[in-house]
């Protein structure tokens, strides 16, 4: 909970910048805490979607956190998962209706995915364990940073699915006709949610072997 | 510790907070998303016919300018309204829910249904519009035929949830491109509509490229629903077109 040195520290205090920081690394939210899988294998098939995703999760993980923060001393406990839901669900369908008021294009792109923000578990994971006990401010800065993490990730994957699955970056094609011409091919099997699964696995190997402090000891 | 009451008041005033806060944006945003989509329809109409450069700013002006005739067609085949003044977007044929009139079409009951006439640089092109299921939700479009019912000039699609990357891909050009070109009757001149199959159309004797085209690869169920969609939907046309000639 809050305390009087707290309340003085500068707004990017090195305490502060850790919470931004550590998510996109040794606290992520898809390699390390494994959470919001599903959609990481979900959207992840083109690098657009992916993208598209990884924006609106880190719009609504920090609105979300910041009100959950601001409400966190009247929210009764044994209720504190449906008012985090309630929360979460009404910001995301308000996004959605007011997108699809002024700006139709973005939430034609975007439908698809409302319901996948809503369930995505990362949100309520960093409500549930951060926003809850902490200020509006280092809750803000604790969605960005989960959110950016998650959305590195996305990237990450949608890339290598993409360029090798179809052949494409950002729907633009990239492998030489002459490559297919001696008989290379995309790899169909990149298309299909396993290979997403595959890819994360190769992330956090990755990390996991560049990061000692991230290994289980057994 | 909160008391029951407690919990009961906040969880009752939230609820109530959050319905008064979500159905007024609905109703205040409403009337422009209403607007939206069906700007967004006249350009999926628009551009299934080839006309390029519709925007949202100018798709009701060039709807009205490129339209010709707004039919209604029953399930026998005869028009029961047309509509060719100024105002499309308020003519009955473009106001018809087509999900209502294919569910009384599936229980064989009697349906109306839309035809667009397009006239675009002398010739006239067909427009029927196109709903059906996917593996999420709703798929829909528009199919562009020429003037003989039969060769088809454009299509567009849509979805309300399909996979990103899988079925999704139905909107995209790659998809929509193989169209144009195809014919919805056989040399005979019996209805086959066009299929969506799996195994590379280009493998195929001629007269099954004639008809298909190549669904999309872990889209399976999408292309299943497109490939259903058309053909339930344009068959419902058959009558009028047989009575034609």
């Amino acid at each position: 909970m809050s305390t009087d040195k707290q309340e003085r520290e500068p707004l990017f205090s090195a305490k502060n910048r850790k919470l931004l920081t550590n998510p996109l690394n040794i606290d992520n939210p898809i390699t390390v805490q494994v959470l919001g899988i599903c959609s990481a294998l979900a959207v992840t098939a083109k690098l657009k979607p992916a993208f598209v995703m990884s924006l609106s999760v880190i719009v609504v993980i920090t609105l979300a956190n910041l009100i959950i923060s601001v409400m966190r001393n009247g929210i009764p406990p044994r209720i504190r998962i449906i008012v985090q839901l309630v929360v979460i669900a009404s910001l995301v369908i308000l996004v959605d209706q007011v997108l699809k008021a002024f700006v139709y294009d973005v939430s034609k792109q975007l439908s698809v995915f409302v319901g996948l923000i809503i369930t995505n578990c990362i949100i309520m994971g960093r409500l549930e364990a951060f926003a809850m006990g902490n200020k509006p401010w280092p809750s803000i800065l604790d969605g960005v940073g989960n959110g950016i993490g998650y959305a590195w990730v996305l990237v990450a994957v949608g890339f290598v699915r993409e360029l090798f699955g179809s052949g494409t970056i950002w729907g633009f094609h990239v492998i030489p006709e002459a490559f297919y011409n001696i008989g290379y091919q995309n790899n169909g099997f990149m298309i299909l949610p396993p290979m997403a699964l595959i890819i994360v696995g190769i992330i956090i190997w990755i990390q996991r072997s560049r990061n000692p402090e991230l290994i289980e000891e057994n | 510790m909160y008391s029951n009451a407690y919990i009961f008041r906040y969880a009752g005033l939230m609820v109530i907070l959050v319905a008064a806060i979500l159905s007024s944006a609905a109703m205040l945003l409403k009337p422009m998303q209403e607007r939206n989509e069906a700007v967004d329809k006249m350009q999926s109409i628009l551009s299934a016919s080839g006309i390029q450069n519709v925007t949202a700013d100018n798709a009701i002006e060039l709807f009205n300018d490129y339209v010709v005739n707004m039919v209604v067609i029953d399930e026998n085949g005869n028009v029961t309204d047309e509509f060719k003044g100024a105002g499309k977007e308020n003519s009955e044929a473009f106001k018809i829910n087509l999900k209502e009139q294919l569910y009384n079409k599936s229980v064989n009951r009697g349906f109306k249904l839309p035809l667009y006439v397009l006239e675009k640089d002398g010739e006239t092109i067909n427009i029927i519009p196109l709903r059906g299921v996917g593996l999420w939700g709703p798929v829909w479009g528009n199919i562009a035929l020429k003037s003989d019912f039969n060769t088809v000039v454009g299509v567009t699609f849509g979805h309300k949830s399909e996979t990103p990357g899988l079925g999704a891909e139905i909107e995209t050009p790659v998809f929509e491109d193989q169209f144009p070109g195809k014919k919805i009757f056989s040399e005979e001149g019996n209805f086959v509509s066009i299929g969506v199959i799996k195994g590379g159309v280009e493998n195929f004797p001629a007269d099954v490229q004639r008809h298909n085209v190549d669904a999309i690869s872990g889209g399976t169920i999408t292309s299943n629903g497109v490939n259903d969609m058309l053909k339930n939907v344009l068959e419902s046309y058959v009558p009028y077109i047989q009575k034609r000639g």
